[in-house]
């Protein structure tokens, strides 16, 4: 009995330093968000931090760049969302079949999702995406169409590809991975019965990967929902605010024009959002948990 | 017959359309690379050159102008440095909570992804003003503290469902013969799953490594990493795209090895042990 207590005693003390570290990197900086947003605090402006209650969630809300930054941040996560996972689906279960040089072909889809974003944005904005040297612009007028002038002509479109781009092979490759563990016999009974491929598709891969696609889904959410280093260096949020979403408002409020409480604002505004993913993240993820 | 014809016009055509798709999505870092081996005027002429003299004069021009090994470098201690310090953090609690869970246990484990959730700019303010008022901003050591919490939920989520798969039995056995808890640890469970704690270090190097939001926040030169470097080709004046090309070809190629090497033990950190 005594050893029980010692043992529960100690793990106690083991997971202590990971909940200690993380309920202080949860809690601090949040309670200073929500305090600063109620705060008329400028860095430019010495001297005031007047409390002002919810002055500025009510600037933030009435500012038209913050209804922009709300509908760029959805445009962007709904778009990204809507390719990665249904391109995908369909490469996953494309590549599920053997053929020659299959492991080759899995490394070279999953590669963009290694490239950092930084390395990414700029490729896809100078060498593919000049609007006059680029490769697209080239391949424009082999065909005869005139070259688009991507970032400014097209600014959240383009965004929205190079997003995909590094975020479509996160969606292969946990889908390819959890194409493996399908029922090769329930398949087998399937094509046995003279299941065409669209309705084995329909009826037994697609609930096999319903988990997956939910975690996929919520994963990329979380993610998506703050781009930033794609913005910063490609559009730097315009053309006007035509690709400013709800992470690249917050910064320019903060680290650009030094409104902390604007800022702060903001912030709890994206963490009410992301909150919202979380839950049902959590949910499914939860559940896997209980199920083992 | 017909089913074997059939069956033939199904497996070329597979082949065909999945290599084609692989070609495409790789296509961009290949361009990349290629780009990196050209002269600066080759680099951006029209129509692109494919047949060029490969040089690896912008290699060294990268190495020599920009200070190159100083991102590197910094890059390289940040990532090891935060990698190094969550796995000493998470696997002693992954430990606790795999082989002596409580009823809080769940709960605690749910509790840590929801960390995960948090978006970074909801504490941008705070976190920025606070490195300023304690000099961390432009630190490696600022760095190297944001990286090991932001990962420290994925380490000990992944670390916790590889020694959740470490048969009981075995370590039954080994205490029935006596052993010391340290023994069990050092003997059986280390040795089973070293596998699993290096995937799991390899997943923390490859996100601490490409993370961008932080590091371009939070830094200006000396601690920045190789992420903010790269940023910093944006400006406008001159194109350099050999050189971009080439400063970017170093930055990937680490990570990207890494990547290729340990993608189907990646699946289960990045999904929380929900897929496998």
């Amino acid at each position: 009995m005594s050893q029980i207590n010692t043992n529960a005693g100690i793990a106690k003390i083991l997971v202590a330093p990971s909940v200690i570290l993380l309920a202080l990197w949860m809690i601090v900086p949040l309670a200073m968000t929500i305090y600063f947003s109620t705060l008329n605090f400028n860095l430019m402006i010495p001297g005031g931090r007047d409390f002002i209650g919810f002055e500025n969630y009510y600037w933030f809300f009435t500012d038209p760049s913050f209804i922009a930054g709300i509908l760029n941040t959805l445009i962007l996560v709904g778009s990204v969302l809507i390719i990665t996972v249904g391109l995908g689906t369909l490469i996953a279960v494309l590549v599920d079949n053997p053929f020659p040089g299959r492991g080759l072909v899995r490394v070279l889809l999953i590669s963009p999702f290694f490239i950092m974003p930084t390395v990414n944005a700029l490729i896809w904005k100078n060498l593919l995406m000049h609007p006059v040297s680029g490769l697209f612009a080239w391949l424009f007028r082999q065909v005869g169409l005139e070259p688009i002038d991507w970032f400014t002509d097209l600014p959240m479109t383009s965004i929205v590809i190079i997003v995909s781009w590094q975020w479509l092979p996160f969606a292969i490759l946990i889908l390819m991975t959890a194409m493996q563990s399908m029922d090769q016999e329930q398949l087998e009974a399937a094509r046995m019965d003279g299941a065409g491929p669209l309705s084995t598709f329909w009826h037994i891969t697609l609930p096999h990967l319903s988990r997956p696609l939910v975690v996929v889904i919520m994963i990329e959410t979380i993610f998506l929902l703050s781009i930033f280093a794609e913005i910063f260096t490609t559009t730097s949020g315009g053309p006007g605010n035509q690709t400013t979403n709800l992470a690249y408002l917050i910064y320019t409020q903060a680290l650009l024009q030094f409104d902390v409480g604007m800022a702060s604002a903001g912030g709890i505004i994206a963490v009410i959002l992301a909150n919202i993913v979380a839950v049902f993240l959590i949910r499914a993820v939860g559940k896997s948990l209980a199920e083992q | 017959m017909d089913m074997h014809r059939a069956k033939i016009v199904k497996n070329v055509s597979v082949t065909i359309a999945a290599w084609l798709i692989a070609l495409l999505i790789f296509f961009p870092i290949f361009w990349m690379v290629l780009t990196s081996l050209k002269t600066e005027l080759n680099a951006f002429s029209t129509p692109p050159s494919l047949f060029f003299v490969p040089t690896l004069e912008n290699y060294l021009v990268v190495f020599e102008r920009s200070d190159y090994l100083k991102f590197f470098w910094n890059s390289v201690v940040i990532s090891f440095g935060s990698s190094i310090l969550g796995m000493l953090i998470a696997v002693p609690g992954a430990y606790a909570m795999a082989f002596y869970p409580t009823e809080r246990t769940k709960g605690l484990l749910l509790w840590m992804l929801s960390t995960k959730m948090l978006p970074p700019v909801g504490v941008l303010v705070p976190i920025y003003l606070l490195f300023r008022d304690t000099n961390l901003l432009d630190s490696k050591i600022g760095l190297i503290i944001i990286f090991t919490l932001i990962n420290l939920p994925i380490i000990v989520w992944m670390v916790y469902t590889y020694f959740r798969e470490v048969p009981k039995d075995i370590l039954e056995a080994v205490r029935m013969d006596g052993a010391h808890v340290w023994g069990e640890i050092r003997h059986v469970l280390l040795p089973i799953s070293l596998g699993g704690l290096s995937s799991t270090f390899l997943l923390s190097l490859i996100l601490s490594w490409n993370e961008a939001f932080w590091s371009l926040n939070l830094t200006t030169s000396s601690a920045a990493p190789l992420t903010a470097l790269i940023a910093s080709y944006s400006s406008p004046e001159g194109l350099f795209w050999a050189k971009l090309s080439a400063a970017s070809t170093l930055a990937v190629a680490p990570i990207l090895i890494f990547g290729w090497i340990s993608q189907k033990q990646l699946v289960r950190g990045l999904t929380f042990g929900a897929v496998k």
